[in-house]
């Protein structure tokens, strides 16, 4: 059933490319914002980069989870799916599969363009890649969770990042400690090994509560 | 007999106005229960009730004797509800749609392209659905019942935007699954053109 | 073991029995904060280091304690709300929200007044501070997501799901920033992190926290009794209660 449900997550984004598109172009333009606003001092930069790259990915994730269940929403789909019940679960990973393959993992594969602007060294931008591939499932749970709980709401947009990005700080803090110790030359596996724990706890509980979050919002 | 699906004493309140109050019904096997009322008067409400998806102010509502509430999950494998929207996504054709029903409900294989060639829409099975007329999008949504081998129907407005013909054939369906010890709750404004000989009629009154 | 409380699900029983708690709470919250708050601002001995604006911690210490145990209690509630489907654990989760809210905001701004001539800043990063803020962030969404549905009932549950969510959450959030702190900066500026509070001050401050719990729980029995008759206004015992017209 996952499989099906995945199949045809990824043939609707196939269709809507600007769910996807969209948000991997925010990422880079907010990217060649902060050069413009802070200044293009390489150092500096360096410094910054770890936040930076953490920042943008968290932006441009919250604006493709206000998408993800309107149009399901809307058209009945997630009703008729809670009322048969055993759907909710696949639909929800195949919901969150799809939207880490759409988002988070372009970001992973657009990272060694991101080092290269950011003049990040080698062992940071493995750090980077690292982190981004292991946080970024992170991201697409939590904001398939806040997509869930404010589905039926009058005004979802600015409150969903309301509801989600306090709880993207732990992910935000581990992540840009990863690479900044990776360029100064520390080891950072601690970090990483955080990053997994954070990963499976998330992967373990959120879509439990994603599940009784869609329920109650057909309610 | 008389417990395949009942519910007594049902409340429900909406944005602070009584939809209904100490509202009885019964259901037995070959039975079609039709609600009518006003816009407004809580029909949706009510089969939104009946499908399991909101628990009522009031009351309880009883399947097999036993309370929804307990034995929801085998409640709704027994239960087809199709609501007030099509649940099927516009940007998928029919196909797609139906493939992902079937998945949804569990269902075994059966030929999709020939079910929708017999409901009058062959040759637009590839088109995505937003192409299609209401009437057409509607048929897709209904298609699932020729899938189910579900013994409770709850269907919401099912015959809206449907042509003759369609609600013809719908409610050919509807004998079968009665014939068949089904039962069907379901929710029209305007009358239904063939006779049912187990039609059993609920008017929900609009109250203020 | 929890018989006693059945009863008290029912919003008539509740709204009576928060009815005849409330002034008591009231009255015993405004006599004894008066007592802790003029013994500490007034007659409690001066700090050596900070003079006297270590008065300032009768009112922070009791209210940033408040802050996260007001958010457990609403945590609890909304658990019940969601597991035994109980409406007025519902409704309490909406009614203590605010107050909660309320309570962080005082914690911060006496934070902020209190590290202005200590620190010689307002605004520190500190891990303290900064996990302040992210619970009242946490107040604030709950709050903010029961606002946003045009259905009571939906929205009330929703928000409940939050605080739930919020429990697992507030403590990866405050060891990660705690982590994150530690990180960046020493804790030079932490002279006081564990203070050993003289017994002519400690006295004072424990007498003021009570005063704090006791008008919380007088300020949740206000809020829910208002809550109760708003969502039940359309039953009988209400209009019979107001004197029915």
């Amino acid at each position: 059933m996952v499989m099906t449900f995945l199949r045809r997550e990824l043939v609707l984004l196939a269709r809507q490319k600007a769910d996807w598109l969209n948000p991997l172009l925010f990422f880079i333009i907010v990217l060649t914002l902060f050069p413009l606003g802070v200044g293009p001092e390489p150092n500096q930069l360096r410094i910054m980069a770890p936040g930076i790259v953490w920042i943008a990915a968290l932006l441009s994730v919250l604006l493709a989870a206000e998408r993800l269940f309107r149009d399901d929403y809307r058209n009945g789909v997630i009703e008729q799916l809670v009322a048969s019940r055993q759907g909710v679960m696949a639909f929800v990973l195949a919901k969150t599969a799809a939207n880490w393959l759409s988002t988070g993992l372009p970001l992973v594969m657009l990272s060694p363009v991101v080092a290269m602007l950011l003049g990040v060294d080698k062992a940071a931008f493995i750090a980077m890649m690292l982190t981004l591939l292991l946080g970024t499932p992170m991201l697409s749970i939590l904001s398939v969770l806040g997509a869930a709980l404010t589905m039926s709401a009058d005004k979802g947009g600015i409150l969903l990042a309301l509801l989600i990005v306090p709880l993207y700080i732990p992910l935000l803090i581990f992540a840009s400690a990863a690479i900044e110790a990776a360029g100064m030359g520390l080891s950072y596996s601690g970090q990483l090994a955080i990053l997994v724990a954070m990963l499976l706890l998330a992967l373990a509980l959120v879509p439990l509560a994603v599940a009784s979050a869609l329920r109650i919002n057909v309610s | 007999m008389t417990d395949f699906f009942c519910a007594r004493g049902l409340s429900c309140i909406r944005q602070d106005r009584v939809l209904f109050q100490g509202l009885d019904l019964e259901l037995v096997p070959g039975q079609l229960l039709q609600v009518q009322g006003k816009n407004g008067a809580g029909k949706s409400s009510l089969l939104r009730l009946l499908a399991g998806l909101s628990t009522p102010d009031d009351g309880e509502i009883l399947f097999q004797g036993l309370p929804l509430s307990q034995q929801l999950d085998q409640f709704s494998t027994s239960l087809c509800y199709i609501g007030h929207q099509s649940g099927i996504h516009e940007h998928l054709t029919a196909l797609e749609n139906l493939a992902f029903w079937r998945a949804a409900y569990e269902l075994p294989y059966q030929d999709n392209l020939s079910l929708l060639g017999e409901l009058g829409l062959a040759g637009l099975e590839d088109v995505p659905c937003r192409m299609l007329s209401a009437g057409q999008q509607r048929r897709v949504s209904l298609a699932r019942l020729w899938l189910t081998q579900a013994p409770l129907w709850i269907l919401d407005e099912p015959f809206t935007a449907l042509d003759q013909h369609s609600i013809a054939r719908l409610q050919q369906r509807f004998h079968q699954q009665l014939a068949a010890g089904g039962a069907i709750i379901v929710t029209t404004h305007q009358p239904l053109s063939v006779d049912f000989p187990s039609l059993k009629t609920l008017e929900l009154a609009y109250r203020w | 073991m929890f018989k006693w409380l059945h009863p008290l699900a029912k919003p008539e029983t509740l709204y009576r029995f928060c009815g005849h708690l409330f002034p008591w709470l009231m009255l015993s919250a405004l006599t004894i904060l008066l007592v802790g708050n003029v013994w500490g601002l007034v007659f409690a001995p001066q700090d050596y280091q900070q003079f006297d604006t270590v008065r300032i911690m009768y009112i922070h210490v009791p209210s940033a304690l408040l802050s996260m145990s007001t958010y457990t209690m609403m945590a609890i509630a909304a658990f019940i709300a969601l597991v035994w489907q109980v409406k007025v654990a519902q409704w309490s989760v909406l009614a203590i929200a605010p107050i909660g809210a309320v309570f962080t905001a005082i914690s911060l701004l006496t934070g902020m007044a209190w590290g202005k001539p200590m620190w010689g800043t307002w605004w520190e990063w500190d891990a303290r501070l900064t996990s302040q803020l992210i619970l009242l962030f946490l107040y604030l969404g709950v709050i903010a997501l029961y606002g946003a549905f045009s259905d009571r009932q939906t929205g009330g549950k929703v928000a409940s799901l939050l605080a739930v969510i919020g429990v697992v959450n507030v403590p990866i959030i405050h060891f990660s920033v705690e982590w994150w702190h530690t990180l960046h900066q020493g804790a030079s500026i932490m002279k006081f992190d564990t203070p050993s509070v003289h017994p002519s001050m400690l006295w004072p401050l424990l007498i003021s926290l009570l005063g704090f719990y006791l008008l919380m729980l007088a300020l949740v029995c206000l809020r829910l009794r208002t809550a109760i008759l708003e969502h039940e206004q359309h039953r009988p015992w209400v209009r019979a209660t107001l004197g029915g017209h």
